[in-house]
């Protein structure tokens, strides 16, 4: 009983404290000096605004591992405009209305730019602090195409940029390459039903395929966590597809995949980003994942320099491979190092109008320019699985 | 036809699998008429048994299977020692809700220690070999599945029909009172029936981790559940019942999957555990006996 009391006295306690802080958080806003932001300050400060904890903490976490890494780079380098970076951590725990709390925190604390959150909702949760403070916000790895056009006003958002490709820029390229470099015309569609991520590649890619004179002869379903796919590639098999669009998670794929193979289902097959994880080849086996594509935002095992010099620096800090999440989380923080050079002022306006204008950055997850709509025009690497090893086309 | 033939073949090894897991449920319920909810959960860690001897010690999958299953024998005894005996003469909720708490246990103890990561059965364990003959596929993965569930099937029948063991099962799942007064150790029986039921549970874990490739400690729950649906199907506490009812649920989902559509395939699945509940509630091969008192 006695304990009952006092956790009702605790959790008063700590509701009081709580919003004598939001109170002197909103008041030391009005009144924060807004000279240590930008020029007058001795760093340049950069929110890194994460899903540390939550159900995508795993996205927040590698994002800001990237983005650190780039950050220290660039310190090393003498920093930019002569100072140094400060990135200023925190964490949003997956949470959209914790994203803007974050964000209205840093802005007091005098941050230029915000790098993150991660996912589409936590973005749009912070959206509105940023465009109040006029502070440019990246998004590294935000893909709903309304992330930085108002879907109702039309509007481009001006202070939210993203470095990712949209998912309808993923499904579209499937299709293209489906059509153009594979020479298919006839495409079935057997994808995830249990997320918007899965089913948005599975749109766009018919749309896409069908527009540039192909047909779909069939479209299917699974859930995620199913792991029997025989019944459904039989008929698809009966509908003689020459390509199989499979976007989902690769721990479905990997094993549809094999069951494909097994019932002798030979065409190529493609899919989305979702498929990139070592357990692929592990769970579907080499020889099956011959012929198979997917679209994806860079390879760990692309030979160019400046890729495998920050896969290095990662595995050496980190003892694991860099993933999409932590090169998004990297190109964010050079894009803006290069805007803030370009813009010549650490000044976050300026930083925006430097920002829009950014033309053939290159980035490890490619080399893109920010187009009227704030999205990076950016080719999307296809990779091939050749014998167990992913090899970029 | 043809299509609908390589259905077929495909069902069968899914079936042979539903059948396994059925006939532990169906054993244990016959004997004590209990539902063993952690009869699922063993055949996960059949599963995982399975996969550290052939990934640790190197074994081949015939040894891997039969250590998985002399495993998961004596986890299912000293499951019904510990947690199911001591309720034996209280009511059938609280076994039941017992079996629940013993399946989160197991669910959620590997996790702890295995992480929620999937595991993957080498491939090497059981290099992949595909038939084509007259346009029908079939692997000799589906062929071992196939006949090795089949042939523990002849030598499970064999037991209860022929050996004194079996006479003394059927005798208790008859009669608990009478067997005891003709000289039956009723404890012992239970033993073996859980012994025997979790045995075939590992063989149907290490064949789902050599089907799918991927193992987690969820794993489980559906196929267990789909199993329970077979059971109930072919009548529960009716061997030959669990065997024919495993048989149908794995083409029937594999039919629905293939001429209507995979998302509804769980659905059809439970849809018959309602109707049949409903329509004859013991099942397809079950005689009605009335309630015995």
């Amino acid at each position: 009983m006695l304990d009952k009391k006092w956790a009702k006295k605790g959790a008063l306690l700590v509701l009081v404290v709580f919003m004598l802080s939001v109170v002197v958080g909103c008041g030391g806003g009005q009144t924060s000096d807004k000279e240590s932001k930008g020029d007058g300050a001795e760093t340049i400060k950069v929110g890194i605004n994460c899903e540390l904890s939550g159900p995508v903490a795993s996205y927040g976490d590698n994002s800001r591992n990237g983005a650190l890494i780039a950050i220290d780079e660039i310190n090393k380098a003498g920093g930019v405009l002569g100072k140094q970076l400060e990135p200023l951590v925190r964490d949003c725990q997956s949470k959209t209305d914790e994203a803007m709390n974050v964000s209205a925190a840093l802005a007091d604390e005098g941050m230029v730019a915000q790098i993150g959150p991660l996912t589409s909702g936590t973005v749009e949760g912070s959206t509105s602090v940023m465009m109040e403070n006029q502070i440019p916000l990246i998004a590294p790895a935000a893909t709903a195409n309304k992330v930085t056009v108002d879907e109702k006003t039309g509007k481009v958002r001006d202070y939210i940029f993203r470095v990712c490709y949209r998912d309808s820029d993923q499904g579209v390229r499937m299709a293209d390459f489906a059509l153009n470099t594979l020479k298919v015309k006839k495409a079935a569609i057997f994808g995830s039903t249990s997320d918007d991520y899965a089913k948005g590649l599975a749109k766009y890619f018919k749309e896409e395929f069908e527009a540039k004179g192909g047909t779909i002869v069939a479209e299917e379903g699974f859930m995620n966590l199913d792991k029997e796919f025989r019944g459904t590639l039989t008929k698809i098999r009966g509908k003689n597809p020459e390509f199989i669009y499979v976007p989902g998670y690769y721990t479905e794929v990997s094993v549809l995949i094999k069951q494909a193979r097994e019932l002798g289902i030979t065409v190529p097959i493609g899919g989305g980003d979702g498929w990139d994880s070592p357990d692929m080849v592990k769970v579907a086996g080499a020889e099956a994942l011959n012929d198979t594509y997917f679209t994806n935002h860079y390879s760990v095992e692309d030979p160019n320099p400046a890729i495998q010099s920050f896969v290095k620096a990662y595995e050496a800090k980190h003892k694991k491979a860099p993933d999409s999440f932590a090169a998004l989380g990297y190109d964010a923080v050079k894009l803006l190092a290069d805007a803030i050079t370009r813009a010549g002022s650490a000044d976050p306006v300026k930083i925006k109008e430097a920002l829009e204008q950014t033309k053939d950055f290159a980035g490890i997850t490619g080399t893109m320019s920010i187009d009227e709509q704030h999205n990076p025009i950016k080719n999307i690497v296809i990779i091939e699985y050749k014998d167990g090893k992913l090899v970029s086309r | 036809m043809l299509e609908f033939i390589q259905q077929l073949i495909n069902g069968l090894s899914l079936g042979a699998i539903y059948a396994l897991i059925a006939l532990g449920y169906t054993m244990v319920y016959g004997i004590i008429l209990l539902i063993n909810f952690a009869h699922g959960d063993i055949m996960m860690v059949g599963a995982y048994v399975g996969f550290f001897s052939i990934s640790l010690l190197g074994s081949n999958i015939i040894v891997a299977m039969v250590f998985a299953m002399v495993t998961c024998a004596l986890l299912g005894v000293v499951i019904e020692k510990v947690a199911y005996r001591p309720l034996r003469n209280s009511t059938r909720i609280a076994a039941l809700i017992t079996a629940i708490g013993m399946s989160l246990f197991l669910e959620y103890v590997t996790l702890y220690f295995l992480t929620a990561q999937q595991r993957v059965y080498p491939a090497s364990a059981f290099p992949l070999h595909k038939y084509e003959i007259a346009g029908l596929v079939i692997s000799n993965k589906d062929i071992f599945i196939i006949v090795s569930a089949v042939i523990m099937m002849i030598i499970l029948q064999y037991i209860i029909k022929r050996t004194k063991t079996g006479k003394a099962m059927r005798a208790v799942s008859l009669d608990k009172e009478a067997a005891v007064l003709m000289g039956i150790s009723v404890d012992r029986i239970v033993s073996i029936t859980f012994a025997i039921g979790s045995a075939l549970a590992a063989a149907a874990g290490v064949m789902i981790g050599l089907y799918y490739n991927a193992i987690n400690p969820l794993m489980g729950i559906i196929p267990g559940l789909k199993a329970f649906v077979a059971a109930v199907l072919g009548g529960i506490g009716l061997i030959p019942g669990a065997m024919v009812g495993g048989f149908l649920m794995g083409i029937l989902e594999t039919l629905v999957s293939g001429y209507w559509s995979s998302m509804y395939r769980d659905a059809v699945a439970f849809g018959v555990l309602i109707l049949i509940l409903l329509i004859k509630p013991t099942g397809l091969f079950g005689k009605n006996t009335g309630e015995k008192v």
